[in-house]
């Protein structure tokens, strides 16, 4: 009887316990990646180039300027969040699907978007360049 | 066994004299009547409580208060911490468990009139915590900032506005400025992990030591039986009897949880964007369906009063007066004026799964 | 003394005061009081542009609006009077050609109208004396012209199609052009036209791709340019494609020859291949290199398309039964944009090209299908930890249920049994 009681009693304590003791330890992730993403690795990208990285749920873009200065904005082009890409030759942020086109503050100036595209803030930290949110 | 706990409390009451408190304890007993289901409500909302707390610092570990992370936190829980997913849907099911079950248990209370001289205090305090609850629910509700909750906080605050005479500062206080922004999430937080704890300890407290003091209320029937002489009160001691089937319950409790945690788990929703418009048919959580649907039906305008202030303030009376029903029921348990609070009480509950069901269609 | 000269001053600048109202137009007032048609142009003219610009109708008709007898509409007084149609043109240049007079009211208004207008269908004709042709006040009207930036105004973009419509559609008035009137019905039916009528202003209409003063329609070899003023990923493919050539030898109309030019509406995939619906084979024959690449194009995209499809479903039962799949549906959006860049390769009309795409797609939408049985895994992992959980629990519940009885045997509760005998040895 009280067998019974004590291992029923046991088994299921132990079946919360587990549960909450593998809770505490922190998951290899520690963060997560929608509000600080390492995007690229300093040197990696050349001057007067772009990236596109994984943001949160959304399409982002690293511009490396031809100063070698950083810029980054959201990926999603503001007409029909067709996916915008850097292009090096007009050095302005261009969509392929209408012809839409950004300048390097974001800012919509020729085609259908109606408006410009969200800036992120960008910073090296040692080897890293690491995009967040803006404040 | 055995001897270890006595040595263990003897070691105590060497020291600040527990053997007393075990003593009077020990003599802790339930009344055994046909109403003795009703006896386990308390201990439950109790268990719920404690399990709130327990999920809750856990939660803690990991969650951030601030508009830009908050929703993302407590999806961190939901996809990378192990058993994330359990314990957040056990805290957000458990929190509406404990809610239904304060509700059985101030009703309960009620109608079985366990409210009498010399139990004032405890159904007092008991409706203190009762409000309290209702504070942790709102306020933790809105912590995940999802697009639901943003705006049934919205929505709710709004209410608030309508209180006479404080509402505009009430307003302002509760959304730490006009509108629900970040300064609103933070406040709520700190209601929801330090403000109503602190307010529901010391309440709690109170509300248990009367119990404790005043031991557990007969039924005014069975009362009336044993003065007459057609029963005999037959009583279960509450160490270790009425505990054991405690447990049984509060074991029933945790299998329901696990259960809904696993195979219905708390959605996660969207995350919330100030300016994005209203979803439709936006309400608030389902123990305060009932208010929000009576503002619904009520006219623009009463006699001279706007609508809204007329809601509020006549549901500001109603639950003044539910809090002094001690005061007011004399002569409990005969004559009419009892009966009278009765059927207010038969009236309350249906006027609130009327109105509850009416929002939900 | 002093006070009277200050009281003549007074009264002299107050009257100056009430002198300084507005000048005397008797055009709008005699207009106005002869009711009917000829008092149309002086209330329509309250909200026309050109009266917020300080215009008045004698700066268009000539005139001498102070004047109240007849003699103000004199040719002595510089009358024009009402314009014949083949003159509307050149009398409104009079004004809207001259760079230096439309430079007064907007530095950025261009003043080429007229040239353009004059190069286009509607101003040849209507040189030749055909006053069925749409001149100036047919489009923007007479007396209440509105900005173009103006919601209301017939050439507001959401409002162009119904204004050319207004010839264009009408089947008596067009006869003997040996045109089409069907063009606005077509066009409705477009993807541009949902677009356009979904609030999106940049979606073309029929001034967009025809010009709106130098209204032309696009030759048979510029079509593709016209489309690729936006399309440009498409027109670029379609240039360096085999079918340019071929298309230009056989005088065939570019995008419009599969895509149509007024009822261009939504492609489905089966307009590659060689099913019923496939524009492919209104050329191409089995056996030859083309029909061979239409299959094998339609087969990639259709591959691509179940892919993404599957892995769709699979996430969303996922989702459904409470786990978190948002990382794998995002990364499926990567493959969802693979099959819109495979679509747009179709135009190389290099199977190889597009199989690239495909391949990329497939291998994200395999990876998040994955993602999806991994999560119904867990799924089932954690009910079977339920279920070990709620045995455990069953056993502590009867465990305390027997304990209960065991303790309690004997009779009523609590006053005899156990808890005595417990009572006593303490």
């Amino acid at each position: 009887m009280n067998l019974l009681l004590g291992s029923g009693v046991a088994a299921s304590i132990i079946s919360f316990i587990y549960p909450a003791l593998r809770y505490i330890i922190p998951p290899p992730v520690a963060e997560s990646a929608s509000n600080f993403v390492a995007a690229a690795k300093v040197g990696e990208l050349k001057n007067n180039n772009g990236k596109i990285f994984r943001f949160g749920s959304e399409p982002a873009l690293l511009v490396r300027l031809a100063d070698g200065s950083y810029r980054a904005f959201s990926a999603v082009c503001t007409h029909l969040s067709c996916t915008v890409q850097y292009r090096s030759d007009l050095r302005e942020i261009w969509c392929a699907c209408h012809n839409g086109l950004y300048n390097l503050e974001g800012r919509n100036v020729s085609g259908p978007p109606p408006r410009p595209l969200a800036r992120y803030e960008v910073h090296i930290q040692g080897d890293d360049v690491v995009v967040t949110r803006a404040a | 066994m055995a001897t270890l706990y006595r040595k263990t409390l003897n070691w105590m009451d060497e020291r600040f004299g527990a053997g007393s408190v075990e003593e009077f304890l020990r003599h802790k007993t339930v009344p055994v009547t046909r109403h003795i289901l009703w006896y386990y409500l308390g201990g439950m909302t109790l268990f719920l409580f404690i399990i709130q707390v327990l999920t809750g610092i856990l939660l803690l570990l990991y969650y951030r208060p601030t508009p830009n992370d908050a929703f993302e936190s407590v999806q961190f829980v939901m996809t990378q911490v192990r058993f994330g997913w359990l314990i957040r849907s056990v805290h957000s099911w458990s929190a509406n468990l404990m809610i239904f079950t304060a509700f059985l248990h101030m009703f309960s209370v009620y109608f079985l009139k366990a409210y009498r001289k010399p139990r004032e205090l405890t159904w007092i305090s008991g409706m203190l915590l009762f409000f309290i609850v209702l504070g942790f629910g709102f306020s933790g509700y809105l912590l995940p900032w999802n697009t639901l909750a943003f705006f049934a906080t919205k929505v709710g605050t709004e209410m608030a506005g309508s209180v006479p005479g404080i509402g505009k500062w009430l307003l302002v206080f509760l959304r730490g400025g006009q509108e629900v922004t970040g300064a609103t999430l933070t406040r709520f937080f700190g209601f929801h992990i330090a403000v109503l704890p602190g307010l529901a300890t010391l309440l709690l407290a109170i509300h248990l030591f009367l119990v404790q003091k005043l031991g557990m209320s007969v039924p005014p029937s069975v009362e009336r039986a044993v003065a007459e002489g057609r029963t005999s009160l037959r009583n279960m001691p509450f160490f270790p009897n009425f505990l054991l089937r405690d447990m049984i319950g509060w074991y029933a409790a945790l299998g329901v949880l696990g259960g809904l945690a696993a195979i219905f788990p708390w959605e996660l929703g969207t995350k919330a964007d100030a300016f994005a418009a209203a979803p439709a048919g936006i309400r608030p959580e389902w123990y305060f369906l009932f208010t929000f649907q009576t503002l619904k039906y009520l006219p623009a305008r009463i006699l001279f009063l706007e609508g809204e202030f007329a809601g509020i303030l006549g549901f500001s009376v109603g639950a003044v007066v539910w809090v002094m029903v001690p005061f007011l029921d004399r002569r409990i348990g005969f004559g009419r004026l009892t009966r009278v609070f009765t059927g207010l009480g038969v009236f309350v509950i249906g006027y609130i799964i009327v109105l509850s069901a009416l929002a939900l269609r | 003394m002093k006070k009277s000269i200050i009281f003549v001053a007074l009264l002299f600048l107050s009257l100056r005061a009430a002198v300084a109202a507005p000048p005397k137009d008797t055009c709008i007032a005699c207009h106005a009081a002869l009711g009917g048609d000829l008092a149309k142009p002086a209330s329509q003219f309250e909200v026309d542009v050109h009266h917020q610009a300080g215009l008045r109708c004698a700066d268009c008709h000539g005139g001498d609006p102070s004047d109240d007898s007849m003699n103000a509409m004199s040719h002595a007084k510089g009358f024009r009077g009402a314009p014949k149609k083949n003159q509307i043109p050149e009398f409104c240049a009079r004004c809207h050609a001259d760079a230096t007079y439309m430079h007064r009211f907007n530095p950025q208004m261009r003043v080429d109208q007229l040239s353009e207008y004059l190069t286009s269908v509607h101003g040849k004709r209507l040189k030749q004396g055909d006053t069925r042709v749409a001149a100036c006040v047919d489009c923007h009207g007479v007396h209440n012209i509105l900005a173009v930036s103006d919601t209301r105004a017939p050439v507001y973009p959401t409002n162009v199609a119904s204004t050319c419509a207004r010839c264009h559609a009408d089947a008596a008035h067009m006869k003997g052009f040996n045109i089409p009137t069907d063009q606005f019905a077509l066009y409705e039916k477009s993807v541009h036209a949902q677009t356009l009528a979904g609030g999106d202003t940049s979606a073309p209409t029929c001034s967009t791709c025809h010009g709106n003063h130098g209204a032309t329609p696009p030759g048979v070899g510029s079509v593709a340019n016209v489309c690729g003023t936006c399309h440009v990923m498409n027109e670029q493919l379609f240039d360096k494609s085999p079918h340019q050539a071929a298309f230009a030898k056989m005088g065939l109309p570019g995008c419009v020859q599969c895509h149509s030019n007024h009822e261009i509406v939504r492609p489905t995939d089966a307009w590659v291949g060689t099913g019923p619906q496939s524009a492919c084979t209104t050329c191409h024959t089995p056996g030859d290199k083309g029909y061979g690449a239409a299959q094998a194009m339609l087969a990639d995209l259709t591959h691509l398309d179940s892919s993404l499809t599957r892995a769709a479903e699979v996430l969303n039962v996922a989702e459904r039964a409470g786990m978190e799949v948002s990382g794998p549906k995002v990364e499926l959006a990567g493959a969802q944009e693979d099959l819109v860049k495979a679509r747009v390769d179709v135009h190389t009309f290099d199977a190889a090209a597009v199989r690239k795409l495909t391949d990329s797609g497939v291998e994200i939408a395999a990876k998040s299908y994955q993602a999806g049985v991994a999560a119904l895994r867990e799924r089932d992992y954690r009910r079977k930890g339920l279920g070990l959980a709620l045995i455990a629990i069953v056993l502590a519940i009867s465990g305390l249920y027997l304990k209960i009885r065991q303790m309690e045997s004997g009779d009523s509760i609590g006053h005899r049994g156990d808890v005595e005998r417990k009572a006593r040895e303490v």
